[in-house]
């Protein structure tokens, strides 16, 4: 081979072959996905919400917060599998690489409360004192009161300024608004049964019937199902680790009247069914409470349920899932 | 291969000196400034509060460190030693001086703009290793054009026929980059998943069709250039110089095993990855079999001891992703913070530690100035020692990480539970950073300053 032939065969043939794969694993697949349809009940987002989304990138929320859930047992709690119709609307995409902080695909039905997500960007470990994820102050203006029809922020005292109140910027309530239209729309029938196909092909394999379940029963102590667990995930961001709630936004669950009511029903309905602007014992609570009928089983229902009864210096009587299966029917 | 002496034009080798050392020197600056912001960035795990302000939160300066690590250090530094190397090689000038200034130019109004632009909110879709918006990209873009114009022209000059092995892995690198960059950069087919599918892509070979070639060309000139014996097998080489361009593109989607990806492209990733072994364990048994029976000179080089831990750095780096693509694998590991181990096991210990060989190889040899054996050593030993703390830290707590999210406890769980790890880290990372301040230093010594200078060192006269 000639010189110039050389230099053309390594630089230029290795620079053509690089091209060929960059077509074929890069362009091609690009093209084809991007014209990947919208699932159903996929919509745009509003101007706020596209607005919240660019404070979302800017921020570079999605360095700790993946959008992805995977058809893995360990990311149920995040919703369900994501579906390729759901990033239809989604450019710049903003899966992520690191999950720091919790999954934020459905953190809209999860922590649907704006109030409580004013509190957590102004300071997380104001609701998660565990909670590593940086402060967002200059999300918030510091006022000396609040100017009509703005709502401060219900921070905790120990978080709060020394003076004055706060209230969210523009950004800031563009970005809640953004988070809260984080919500999963359901998959139809088929492709949720797909996606359950892929979940359970991944889940690890099951010991055959007989052999194993011995051990599972030694090994027995699950902890995922237990009340204080339970509780944890789902319900101590607001109402406390300790049950104490956040003045204003979130009632305390320790010595609260439905708690700690002979008649389990309220209680577990409120579970079921979420709840907003209660007023008890003379202050009233702006947060809104999911509901979790369709997130929880009727055994974790109950455990979560018993656990508050019997903490923090509650002695109520406890609920059975039996009792829940009924009140979810609308018996007593 | 043509023995032309440098004395034959040695007015052009002092001009080509200036350029390395100006290279050099502005990598060094870059590595300095980004790993400051690497330490802060890791104090923030264990003190969530510290430095609460825009400009220094995490957010925004996370992805200054990678950039600036990527492109103005480790793409500087590999720049201004290719261009040095192929000079060295084809025993010929560079082709432009002039160019390869304002490819300097180029890549340092980038990295400060794109660094000014992140801090103050600017990111471009949170879409790694090309956060810069999109006319700073643009500018990188054309910094890696001219670098990769002037190396292929230099290349063409040659006084020999053959073309040597360092040169094919730099000239490969270069253009495989520059279409990299072009596919990334053009927006048309980057909607929704469409830019998962891309983004997959980009983010894999802007480290695997960039850095590694650059650095393993560096490698086969620096090996049998110190240890004075031919590379062990030329073919070997080659064979790893073929196999990693065809495997290498395919594996990108090994990124986002999991996610909504057609599982097709997911499984040819991983297929593709298992294939990698091939031009991996090719080239790591090329540079340790021509290292073989001569530890004792690797022991007592200023560069080898470097380019020794770059190699197994290539090696182990390597051969993790493989296995880190298998589904099992990925299950407990994906998305926490063994991943980000494994970018420090490649781009540091891999790519960082080859660089610096690379430097204390070539430049004392350029501008006749040494270190301090003593300040290599400190620097040396500083590094690896912070380096093994901190991906043992991240590789065992990402491990945590992902057993309790599978054991189902509450999220908050595995923050908790890898705490420890973080504060190592964080302890790595400071021994990591306390190196780069010695590694500065000997920049400064090997380009002229300090009254310090050790005896005059033997210019590289031959071709090799």
């Amino acid at each position: 081979m000639n010189r110039d032939g050389r230099l053309l065969a390594i630089a230029g043939g290795s620079g053509l072959v690089y091209l060929v794969l960059a077509t074929l694993m890069g362009v091609l697949p690009g093209m084809a996905l991007s014209r990947t349809a919208p699932g159903p009940g996929v919509t745009p987002l509003t101007a706020e919400q596209q607005a919240g989304r660019a404070v979302y990138i800017a921020e570079g929320c999605s360095y700790c917060h993946t959008q992805q859930v995977r058809p893995l047992a360990m990311d149920k709690v995040f919703g369900r599998p994501s579906a390729p119709g759901d990033y239809a609307y989604q450019t710049p995409e903003l899966l992520g690489s690191e999950r720091t902080g919790p999954d934020l695909t459905n953190v809209g039905v999860r922590q649907p409360a704006e109030v409580w997500q004013y509190i957590h960007l102004y300071d997380p470990r104001a609701v998660v004192p565990q909670s590593i994820m940086p402060s967002y102050h200059w999300l918030f203006e510091v006022v000396p009161s609040a100017p009509p029809g703005v709502t401060p922020v219900a921070l905790p005292p120990a978080y709060a300024p020394k003076s004055g109140v706060v209230i969210p910027t523009a950004r800031a309530k563009a970005l809640v608004a953004y988070l809260l239209s984080l919500k999963q729309p359901a998959l139809p029938a088929d492709m949720e049964k797909a996606a359950q196909e892929a979940a359970q092909a991944m889940a690890p394999a099951k010991p055959a019937a007989g052999q194993g379940a011995g051990k599972a029963a030694v090994q027995g102590f699950d902890y995922a199902s237990t009340g204080p667990n339970l509780y944890g995930a789902n319900c101590a961001a607001c109402h406390g680790a300790q049950g104490t709630g956040v003045a204003g936004a979130f009632p305390p669950l320790a010595n609260d009247p439905v708690v700690t009511a002979a008649d389990p029903t309220e209680h577990v309905k409120i579970v079921l069914d979420g709840l907003h602007g209660k007023s008890i014992g003379g202050t009233a609570y702006g947060g809104q409470m999911p509901a979790f009928a369709t997130q929880l089983t009727d055994e974790q229902i109950a455990a979560i349920v018993d656990h508050e009864r019997t903490s923090w210096g509650n002695h109520a009587r406890t609920v059975t899932p039996r009792d829940v299966a009924r009140i979810r029917k609308g018996g007593k | 291969m043509a023995a032309e002496t440098v004395s034959q034009h040695d007015e052009d080798d002092s001009e080509l000196t200036r350029l390395l050392g100006a290279y050099i020197a502005c990598a060094t600056g870059w590595l300095v400034l980004s790993t400051a912001v690497g330490i802060i960035v890791a104090f923030k795990f264990a003190y969530p509060e510290f430095l609460t302000n825009p400009y220094f939160s995490f957010g925004r300066l996370r992805p200054i460190h990678t950039n600036d690590t990527f492109y103005a250090w480790a793409s500087v530094a590999l720049v201004g030693l290719v261009f040095y190397v192929a000079c060295k090689t084809c025993a010929t000038r560079l082709y432009s001086i002039k160019l390869g200034w304002i490819t300097l130019a180029l890549f340092n109004i980038a990295a400060v703009l794109g660094t000014i632009a992140l801090d103050i909110g600017f990111n471009n879709g949170d879409q790694e290793y090309r956060e810069w918006i999109w006319w700073i990209e643009a500018l990188l873009l054309i910094a890696i054009l001219t670098a990769a114009y002037n190396l292929i022209m230099t290349v063409a000059r040659r006084k020999d026929d053959d073309i040597y092995l360092s040169n094919w892995y730099t000239m490969g690198g270069i253009i495989w980059t520059l279409i990299l960059s072009i596919v990334a950069f053009i927006p048309l087919y980057q909607y929704g998943l469409g830019q998962v599918a891309v983004q997959g892509f980009f983010m894999h070979n802007a480290v695997g069709m960039w850095f590694t070639p650059l650095t393993l060309g560096l490698f086969y000139y620096v090996l049998p250039k110190l240890l004075n014996r031919p590379i062990y097998s030329y073919a070997l080489g080659v064979l790893a110089f073929w196999t990693n361009l065809v495997f290498y593109p395919i594996i990108g989607a090994h990124h986002f095993i999991f996610s909504p990806l057609p599982w097709w492209l997911q499984t040819l990733a991983i297929v593709f990855s298992v294939a990698m072994l091939v031009p991996v364990w090719a080239g790591s048994a090329n540079f340790l079999l021509t290292m073989r029976g001569r530890w004792e000179q690797v022991r007592r080089s200023y560069a080898l001891p470097f380019v020794f831990v770059g190699v197994l750095g290539y090696l182990l780096g390597s051969t993790q992703g493989t296995f880190e693509a298998f589904r099992s694998l990925q299950a407990v590991w994906h998305l926490t913070n063994f991943t980000v181990g494994h970018s420090h096991l490649t781009m540091y210990t891999f790519i960082t530690f080859g660089i610096w060989g690379g430097i204390y190889a070539l430049v004392p040899r350029a501008t006749g100035r040494a270190p301090s054996l003593m300040l290599t050593g400190l620097h040396f030993w500083l590094a690896t020692v912070g380096m093994t703390i901190y991906i043992l830290a991240l590789s065992i707590g990402g491990t945590i990480q992902g057993l309790v999210w599978m054991s189902g406890a509450p999220f908050i769980d595995s923050v908790t539970a890898i705490a420890p790890d973080w504060l190592w880290r964080s302890i790595g990372g400071s021994l990591m950073f306390i190196s780069h301040l010695v590694f500065a230093w000997n920049v400064w010594i090997m380009l002229g300053g300090g009254e310090r200078v050790a005896s005059r060192i033997e210019p590289i006269k031959e071709a090799a």
